[in-house]
Protein backbone atom coordinates (compact mmCIF):
# COMPACT_ATOMS: atom_id res chain seq x y z
CA UNK A 1 0.00 0.00 0.00
CA UNK A 2 1.09 3.68 -0.92
CA UNK A 3 2.08 5.91 2.02
CA UNK A 4 0.21 8.73 1.92
CA UNK A 5 3.29 11.10 2.29
CA UNK A 6 3.83 10.38 -1.68
CA UNK A 7 1.41 13.11 -2.02
CA UNK A 8 3.27 15.27 -0.10
CA UNK A 9 4.90 15.14 -3.86
CA UNK A 10 4.06 18.33 -5.63
CA UNK A 11 4.61 16.08 -8.70
CA UNK A 12 2.32 13.34 -7.39
CA UNK A 13 0.01 15.72 -6.06
CA UNK A 14 -0.99 17.46 -9.22
CA UNK A 15 -1.24 13.83 -11.46
CA UNK A 16 -3.57 12.47 -9.00
CA UNK A 17 -5.74 15.26 -8.06
CA UNK A 18 -6.14 15.92 -11.93
CA UNK A 19 -7.24 12.27 -12.14
CA UNK A 20 -9.72 12.78 -9.26
CA UNK A 21 -11.29 15.82 -10.16
CA UNK A 22 -13.87 15.20 -12.93
CA UNK A 23 -15.44 12.79 -10.77
CA UNK A 24 -15.40 15.08 -7.08
CA UNK A 25 -16.75 18.09 -9.52
CA UNK A 26 -19.65 15.60 -11.41
CA UNK A 27 -20.83 14.27 -8.01
CA UNK A 28 -20.59 17.33 -6.30
CA UNK A 29 -23.16 19.19 -8.93
CA UNK A 30 -25.51 16.28 -9.22
CA UNK A 31 -25.54 16.38 -4.57
CA UNK A 32 -25.71 20.22 -5.03
CA UNK A 33 -28.38 20.56 -7.63
CA UNK A 34 -30.34 17.25 -5.96
CA UNK A 35 -30.33 18.45 -2.40
CA UNK A 36 -31.36 22.13 -3.45
CA UNK A 37 -33.48 21.18 -6.17
CA UNK A 38 -35.35 19.39 -4.12
CA UNK A 39 -34.96 21.34 -0.52
CA UNK A 40 -36.43 24.23 -2.77
CA UNK A 41 -39.23 22.52 -4.96
CA UNK A 42 -40.35 19.93 -3.16
CA UNK A 43 -40.25 20.05 0.28
CA UNK A 44 -43.50 21.44 2.42
CA UNK A 45 -43.31 24.67 4.47
CA UNK A 46 -42.49 23.89 8.24
CA UNK A 47 -45.78 24.48 10.57
CA UNK A 48 -43.90 27.78 12.64
CA UNK A 49 -40.85 29.23 10.04
CA UNK A 50 -42.85 28.88 6.99
CA UNK A 51 -40.99 29.07 3.90
CA UNK A 52 -38.08 30.36 5.51
CA UNK A 53 -36.98 26.60 6.36
CA UNK A 54 -35.62 26.15 2.82
CA UNK A 55 -32.55 28.39 3.91
CA UNK A 56 -31.16 25.21 5.83
CA UNK A 57 -30.41 23.79 2.57
CA UNK A 58 -27.94 26.60 2.16
CA UNK A 59 -27.08 27.72 5.68
CA UNK A 60 -26.31 24.68 7.61
CA UNK A 61 -24.36 22.98 5.06
CA UNK A 62 -22.19 26.50 4.67
CA UNK A 63 -21.60 26.34 8.30
CA UNK A 64 -20.66 22.41 8.43
CA UNK A 65 -18.12 23.63 5.92
CA UNK A 66 -16.93 26.90 7.16
CA UNK A 67 -16.39 25.21 10.89
CA UNK A 68 -14.03 22.13 9.26
CA UNK A 69 -12.56 23.71 6.45
CA UNK A 70 -10.87 25.74 9.39
CA UNK A 71 -10.31 22.51 11.15
CA UNK A 72 -8.90 20.97 7.47
CA UNK A 73 -6.64 24.17 7.95
CA UNK A 74 -5.69 22.95 11.04
CA UNK A 75 -4.59 19.60 10.12
CA UNK A 76 -2.67 21.05 7.13
CA UNK A 77 -0.89 23.08 9.61
CA UNK A 78 0.18 20.89 11.89
CA UNK A 79 1.56 18.77 8.89
CA UNK A 80 3.66 21.40 7.73
CA UNK A 81 4.91 22.72 11.31
CA UNK A 82 6.05 19.10 12.02
CA UNK A 83 6.73 17.53 8.47
CA UNK A 84 7.83 20.69 6.89
CA UNK A 85 5.55 19.20 3.20
CA UNK A 86 5.06 22.27 1.20
CA UNK A 87 1.65 20.71 -0.27
CA UNK A 88 0.13 20.72 3.02
CA UNK A 89 0.97 24.41 3.63
CA UNK A 90 -0.27 25.21 0.23
CA UNK A 91 -3.09 22.97 0.91
CA UNK A 92 -4.20 24.88 4.02
CA UNK A 93 -4.07 28.58 1.87
CA UNK A 94 -5.80 26.90 -1.09
CA UNK A 95 -8.85 26.26 1.33
CA UNK A 96 -8.73 29.59 3.61
CA UNK A 97 -10.71 31.61 0.67
CA UNK A 98 -13.12 28.31 0.21
CA UNK A 99 -13.94 28.65 4.42
CA UNK A 100 -14.44 32.19 4.48
CA UNK A 101 -16.70 32.24 1.86
CA UNK A 102 -19.03 29.80 3.32
CA UNK A 103 -19.05 31.77 6.76
CA UNK A 104 -19.87 34.63 5.13
CA UNK A 105 -23.13 32.32 3.36
CA UNK A 106 -23.72 31.11 7.18
CA UNK A 107 -23.60 34.48 8.30
CA UNK A 108 -25.40 36.29 5.75
CA UNK A 109 -28.53 33.26 5.33
CA UNK A 110 -28.25 32.94 9.10
CA UNK A 111 -28.80 36.98 9.40
CA UNK A 112 -31.55 37.19 6.63
CA UNK A 113 -33.48 34.15 8.26
CA UNK A 114 -33.32 35.32 11.93
CA UNK A 115 -34.87 39.01 10.80
CA UNK A 116 -38.69 37.45 10.35
CA UNK A 117 -37.84 34.38 12.78
CA UNK A 118 -36.00 36.56 15.76
CA UNK A 119 -37.27 40.08 14.93
CA UNK A 120 -33.56 40.97 14.32
CA UNK A 121 -30.78 40.61 11.86
CA UNK A 122 -27.72 40.07 13.97
CA UNK A 123 -27.55 39.63 18.34
CA UNK A 124 -24.31 39.34 20.12
CA UNK A 125 -25.14 35.66 21.03
CA UNK A 126 -22.11 32.99 21.32
CA UNK A 127 -22.58 31.49 18.28
CA UNK A 128 -22.83 33.79 16.38
CA UNK A 129 -20.07 36.36 17.75
CA UNK A 130 -17.79 33.31 17.54
CA UNK A 131 -19.04 32.90 13.80
CA UNK A 132 -17.96 36.53 13.13
CA UNK A 133 -14.58 36.25 14.85
CA UNK A 134 -14.09 33.06 13.23
CA UNK A 135 -14.82 35.00 9.65
CA UNK A 136 -12.30 38.10 10.96
CA UNK A 137 -9.79 34.73 11.41
CA UNK A 138 -10.17 33.58 7.86
CA UNK A 139 -9.76 37.23 6.68
CA UNK A 140 -6.42 37.56 8.90
CA UNK A 141 -5.26 34.34 7.61
CA UNK A 142 -5.44 35.40 3.99
CA UNK A 143 -3.90 38.84 4.81
CA UNK A 144 -0.64 37.14 5.99
CA UNK A 145 -0.26 34.79 3.75
CA UNK A 146 -0.29 37.93 1.05
CA UNK A 147 1.87 40.13 3.59
CA UNK A 148 4.65 38.18 4.19
CA UNK A 149 6.84 37.16 0.83
CA UNK A 150 9.03 34.30 1.49
CA UNK A 151 6.88 31.05 1.70
CA UNK A 152 8.51 29.06 4.33
CA UNK A 153 8.06 32.23 6.69
CA UNK A 154 4.81 32.82 6.28
CA UNK A 155 3.88 28.90 6.14
CA UNK A 156 5.07 29.18 9.69
CA UNK A 157 3.23 32.52 10.67
CA UNK A 158 0.01 31.35 9.40
CA UNK A 159 0.07 28.11 10.89
CA UNK A 160 0.52 29.57 14.21
CA UNK A 161 -2.62 31.71 13.01
CA UNK A 162 -4.42 28.83 12.34
CA UNK A 163 -3.94 27.02 15.44
CA UNK A 164 -4.58 30.21 17.82
CA UNK A 165 -7.97 30.37 15.27
CA UNK A 166 -8.84 26.82 15.96
CA UNK A 167 -10.48 28.31 19.45
CA UNK A 168 -12.67 29.77 17.62
CA UNK A 169 -13.82 27.30 15.21
CA UNK A 170 -14.24 24.75 18.47
CA UNK A 171 -16.35 27.99 19.85
CA UNK A 172 -18.39 27.90 16.69
CA UNK A 173 -19.48 24.69 16.93
CA UNK A 174 -19.95 23.97 20.50
CA UNK A 175 -20.61 27.55 22.06
CA UNK A 176 -24.39 26.47 22.47
CA UNK A 177 -23.52 24.11 24.73
CA UNK A 178 -20.78 26.04 26.63
CA UNK A 179 -23.12 28.89 27.39
CA UNK A 180 -26.59 28.27 27.55
CA UNK A 181 -28.06 31.66 26.30
CA UNK A 182 -28.45 33.21 23.56
CA UNK A 183 -31.01 33.03 20.54
CA UNK A 184 -29.55 30.10 18.34
CA UNK A 185 -30.53 26.89 18.91
CA UNK A 186 -28.57 23.94 19.22
CA UNK A 187 -27.86 20.94 17.17
CA UNK A 188 -30.59 19.71 15.39
CA UNK A 189 -29.61 17.74 13.04
CA UNK A 190 -26.94 15.71 14.70
CA UNK A 191 -28.29 15.92 18.19
CA UNK A 192 -27.90 12.44 20.30
CA UNK A 193 -31.31 12.50 20.76
CA UNK A 194 -31.83 12.53 17.16
CA UNK A 195 -29.11 9.98 16.42
CA UNK A 196 -30.26 7.22 19.01
CA UNK A 197 -33.46 7.09 16.99
CA UNK A 198 -35.75 9.67 19.53
CA UNK A 199 -38.43 10.51 16.72
CA UNK A 200 -39.49 13.53 18.94
CA UNK A 201 -35.73 14.74 18.81
CA UNK A 202 -35.24 13.89 14.94
CA UNK A 203 -35.49 16.42 11.99
CA UNK A 204 -38.33 14.83 9.73
CA UNK A 205 -37.25 12.38 6.90
CA UNK A 206 -38.74 15.08 4.18
CA UNK A 207 -36.60 17.93 5.42
CA UNK A 208 -33.69 15.82 6.17
CA UNK A 209 -32.83 14.05 3.52
CA UNK A 210 -32.17 16.98 0.84
CA UNK A 211 -30.37 18.58 3.71
CA UNK A 212 -28.21 15.77 3.89
CA UNK A 213 -27.46 15.11 -0.07
CA UNK A 214 -27.07 18.98 -0.16
CA UNK A 215 -24.46 19.02 3.02
CA UNK A 216 -22.55 16.11 0.91
CA UNK A 217 -22.69 18.52 -2.09
CA UNK A 218 -21.01 20.93 -0.14
CA UNK A 219 -18.50 18.92 1.50
CA UNK A 220 -17.39 17.39 -2.54
CA UNK A 221 -17.75 21.52 -3.35
CA UNK A 222 -15.13 22.30 -0.72
CA UNK A 223 -13.00 19.43 -1.70
CA UNK A 224 -13.18 19.67 -5.66
CA UNK A 225 -11.84 23.33 -4.73
CA UNK A 226 -9.19 22.58 -2.47
CA UNK A 227 -8.01 20.42 -5.16
CA UNK A 228 -7.90 22.66 -7.65
CA UNK A 229 -6.83 25.56 -5.67
CA UNK A 230 -3.43 23.47 -3.79
CA UNK A 231 -2.90 22.95 -7.84
CA UNK A 232 -2.59 26.43 -8.50
CA UNK A 233 -0.71 27.48 -5.07
CA UNK A 234 1.72 24.70 -5.97
CA UNK A 235 2.25 26.38 -9.55
CA UNK A 236 2.37 29.75 -8.49
CA UNK A 237 4.78 28.81 -5.85
CA UNK A 238 7.03 26.91 -8.64
CA UNK A 239 6.30 29.90 -10.83
CA UNK A 240 7.82 32.53 -7.85
CA UNK A 241 10.90 30.10 -7.49
CA UNK A 242 11.81 30.18 -11.15
CA UNK A 243 11.66 33.83 -11.80
CA UNK A 244 13.67 34.27 -8.15
CA UNK A 245 16.15 32.20 -10.00
CA UNK A 246 16.34 34.40 -13.45
CA UNK A 247 16.48 37.22 -11.00
CA UNK A 248 19.39 36.43 -9.58
CA UNK A 249 20.87 35.33 -13.53
CA UNK B 1 -43.15 25.21 -11.26
CA UNK B 2 -42.45 28.34 -8.63
CA UNK B 3 -43.28 27.31 -5.18
CA UNK B 4 -45.68 28.86 -2.99
CA UNK B 5 -43.40 30.78 -0.75
CA UNK B 6 -45.68 32.87 0.40
CA UNK B 7 -44.79 36.06 2.66
CA UNK B 8 -41.12 35.05 3.45
CA UNK B 9 -40.83 35.10 -0.50
CA UNK B 10 -38.37 37.80 -0.05
CA UNK B 11 -36.51 35.91 2.88
CA UNK B 12 -36.38 32.73 1.33
CA UNK B 13 -35.02 34.00 -2.76
CA UNK B 14 -32.95 36.89 -1.22
CA UNK B 15 -30.73 33.92 1.23
CA UNK B 16 -30.81 31.60 -2.18
CA UNK B 17 -29.57 33.96 -4.69
CA UNK B 18 -26.90 35.35 -2.18
CA UNK B 19 -25.21 31.80 -1.50
CA UNK B 20 -25.59 31.13 -5.17
CA UNK B 21 -23.86 34.28 -6.06
CA UNK B 22 -21.39 33.45 -3.93
CA UNK B 23 -20.79 30.33 -4.33
CA UNK B 24 -20.56 30.68 -8.48
CA UNK B 25 -18.23 33.95 -8.12
CA UNK B 26 -16.02 31.26 -6.17
CA UNK B 27 -15.68 28.50 -8.70
CA UNK B 28 -15.37 30.65 -11.37
CA UNK B 29 -12.55 32.96 -9.93
CA UNK B 30 -11.14 29.78 -8.80
CA UNK B 31 -10.94 28.27 -11.95
CA UNK B 32 -9.93 31.31 -13.35
CA UNK B 33 -6.94 31.95 -11.63
CA UNK B 34 -5.77 28.18 -11.91
CA UNK B 35 -5.65 28.80 -15.55
CA UNK B 36 -3.64 32.42 -15.45
CA UNK B 37 -1.43 31.02 -13.34
CA UNK B 38 -0.65 27.67 -15.46
CA UNK B 39 -0.44 29.62 -18.39
CA UNK B 40 2.32 31.97 -16.69
CA UNK B 41 3.79 29.22 -15.35
CA UNK B 42 4.19 27.49 -18.91
CA UNK B 43 5.50 30.57 -20.29
CA UNK B 44 7.97 30.77 -17.55
CA UNK B 45 9.29 26.99 -18.30
CA UNK B 46 9.44 28.03 -22.00
CA UNK B 47 11.27 30.73 -21.70
CA UNK B 48 13.92 28.74 -19.66
CA UNK B 49 14.27 25.70 -21.76
CA UNK B 50 14.74 28.24 -24.94
CA UNK B 51 19.02 28.16 -25.38
CA UNK B 52 20.18 31.78 -24.30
Amino acid sequence: MKSIWEYANPKKFIETSQALLPWVTGLTVVCMVVGLVWGFFFTPDDYRQGSTVKIIYLHVPAALMAINAWFMMLLASLIWLIRRHHVSALAARAAAPIGAVMTIIALATGAIWGQPMWGTWWVWDPRLTSFLILFLFYLGYIALWAAVEDDDTAADLTSILCIVGSVFAVLSRYAVHFWNQGLHQGASVMRAGALAGDTEERVSNVFAVPLFISMAGFVLFFVALVLLRTQTEIRARRMRALMARERRG
Amino acid sequence: MMPELGKYADTVLSAYAVSLLLLVVLAVWSIWRARKVRAELETVEARRKRPQ
